[in-house]
């Protein structure tokens, strides 16, 4: 819930001021935050399986689930989600291209008017795919790296995901395939490679997209030692400051917005209110990095469909009411900022209206220092029960233990069965590429919302 | 993916000199859908989201390709003649962000 849109105040057609054509007073930003009546657009994991086993991986993927959706019942959340006129969904996984079907769906979504954009650490974009990639207006692609460099990049996503990533962008660019995304979390030991991420971005004319890292899945595992320490959220900051709308945010650093002024966006959390996540076994969460039972609104395998989901759940009806700013209300930066993440504050044992672990100002330290007991771990884990090659060919040791998470209480993971898919079947491991990272809240369409003040019309790169 | 390239860029405000005199159509890479506050619309060329604040300018949007004018469109969709600047300068944004276009016999797509 964090999310993200900009500052913006899109404008509404009001050509006579005082007395408006149509409804539209106020902010289209409040507008959004009371809900809509479908998703602007959807996070959709196909699959849980992924070659990859990154460390911060937010939706602690691995191992597919054997109730996974079949491909019949796939097809038919994309009928819904064309008569919803959701405009596109953002697959991810696990590493959605390991799933059989997974170009078939594409399709399907693609002839049924919903735009496709997908993450993937590239181990399936070959040249051929490249090509057939780059025929379609209708799909996007957005490559996860997290390192400009092998050895940054590797230490996260594991052994041979760098060359794999930068091989699949080669295909891509030498496909002709302009524009797509190079995505990045944005981590302690990246953070000093922007301008090198950007170079690749450049090199290959694909777009950087930094987006945040999240404490969610096995990013809790990893947060303390990852995410970015108070003087690297202020160069982020002016990083992104001085670059601009060149650079994709997902509108994920809205909480950055205190250093001075609002980054692009609307900053608006968009979970359940304008996106959620639908994941692979048909379980609809608010958002992406919310996999928790606690954010849990219902299946799309429920009588309803997704549809009922979407506009009946209880937990999305909450999530539409006006929102308290607790102990933030009175902090001037509430107004962009909006106490930051939820998914951020949730997994860091904070109370949800108060402020970000991340607050530029501090406040998350302090009420940091103050959580009393265990935070809440996430409801699945399908990580890989025993190290890939991958991370054993790792010189270095990983700082983190990956895969063994505690189940701590909830549900824990289906055993592995031989109906598990093996994502490291015929897998190369020296082309091992990653699963997507967390992804920002790119799911929020509105990221880098451009309003256009005076005129009755916005528009907004997502 | 040649009409990737302006995904990057923003349209420019809106233009000056909208020609309300002349026919438009929605770009046929854009889907837009009616909401409570007026409509969202999304290129999938640019990949761009926008939105319109009146259901009014969505009635006019709407009735663009049939018309043979904007000047008409707008009129049949209620909009006071006083208005139509306004109007003008709403629709030039949507040119300027390639929503609509002048409306052609061909079936090419401008890049």
């Amino acid at each position: 819930m964090t999310a993200v849109l900009e500052p913006a105040t899109p404008a509404g057609f009001t050509p006579n001021p005082s007395k408006p054509a149509t409804p539209s007073p106020g902010r289209l930003v409040d507008k959004f935050a009371l809900g809509l009546d479908a998703p602007i657009c959807l996070t959709w994991e196909l699959t849980y399986a992924c070659n990859l086993a990154c460390v911060h991986c937010l939706s602690s993927s691995g191992r597919r689930d054997p109730r996974e959706l079949t491909t019949a019942e796939a097809e038919a959340v994309i009928d819904e989600l064309e008569r919803m006129q959701v405009f596109y969904v953002n697959i991810g996984g696990g590493e959605p291209t390991v799933r059989p079907d997974f170009w078939h769906l594409v399709d399907y979504a693609t002839e049924h008017h919903v735009g496709v954009k997908f993450s993937t650490n590239g181990v399936r974009i070959n040249k051929e795919v490249a090509e057939r990639l780059a025929k379609s207006d209708y799909v996007d692609v957005q490559i996860s790296l997290d390192g400009a460099t092998a050895e940054v990049n590797d230490y996260v996503r594991g052994a041979g995901s760098y060359d794999t990533a930068m091989r699949a962008m080669q295909n891509m660019y030498d496909a002709g395939f302009h524009g797509f995304k190079l995505s990045v979390v944005v981590t302690r030991q990246n953070v000093d490679q922007l301008d090198e991420f950007k170079a690749i971005a450049d090199k290959y004319k694909a777009q950087l997209r930094l987006t945040r890292l999240r404490p969610s899945g096995r990013g809790a595992d990893v947060w303390d030692e990852l995410h970015l320490l108070a003087p690297q959220q202020k160069q982020l900051y002016d990083w992104l400051v001085a670059n601009g709308e060149e650079v994709l945010t997902g509108d994920s650093f809205f909480h950055l917005a205190a250093f001075g002024d609002a980054l692009p966006g609307l900053n608006l959390c968009g979970a359940g209110r304008v996106v959620c996540l639908i994941d692979p076994v048909g379980d609809v969460y608010a958002c992406p990095f919310a996999i928790h039972d606690e954010f849990l609104a219902g299946n799309v395998r429920d009588e309803g469909g997704f549809k009922g989901v979407w506009q009946t759940s209880e937990l999305f009806q909450e999530l539409r009411q006006p929102q308290s700013g607790g102990a933030c209300s009175s902090c001037q930066f509430f107004d962009s900022c909006r106490g930051g993440c939820m998914a951020a504050k949730f997994f860091t044992g904070l109370p949800l209206d108060g402020p970000d672990p991340e607050c530029v100002r501090g406040f998350g330290e302090s009420a940091l220092d103050a959580v009393e007991g265990s935070v809440p771990k996430p409801s699945l884990d399908h990580s890989h029960k025993n190290p890939l090659r991958s991370q054993k060919l790792k010189k270095k040791p990983v700082a983190l233990t990956l895969g063994v998470r505690p189940a701590t209480g909830v549900v824990s993971a289906p055993p592995a069965r031989g109906c598990d898919e093996n994502p490291l079947a015929g897998f190369d491991p020296s082309a091992a590429g990653v699963r997507p990272p967390t992804r920002g809240c790119d799911e929020n369409p509105l990221t880098g919302f451009t309003p256009q003040p005076g005129l009755e019309t916005g528009s907004q790169a997502v | 993916m040649t009409t990737q390239t302006n995904r990057m860029s923003v349209p420019p405000p809106a233009a000056q000199g909208f020609d309300l005199d002349v026919a438009w159509e929605l770009h046929p890479s854009v889907s837009i859908r009616p909401e409570p506050f007026g409509a969202l619309m999304y290129h999938f060329g640019n990949r761009r989201l926008s939105f319109l604040k009146t259901r009014q300018l969505l009635d006019v949007v709407n009735g663009l390709a049939a018309a043979p004018d904007a000047r008409t469109a707008c009129l049949e969709a209620g909009v006071d003649p006083a208005h139509l600047p306004a109007l003008g300068r709403a629709l030039a944004s949507l040119a300027a962000g390639d929503l609509i276009r002048p409306k052609t016999t061909s079936t090419e797509e401008p890049a």
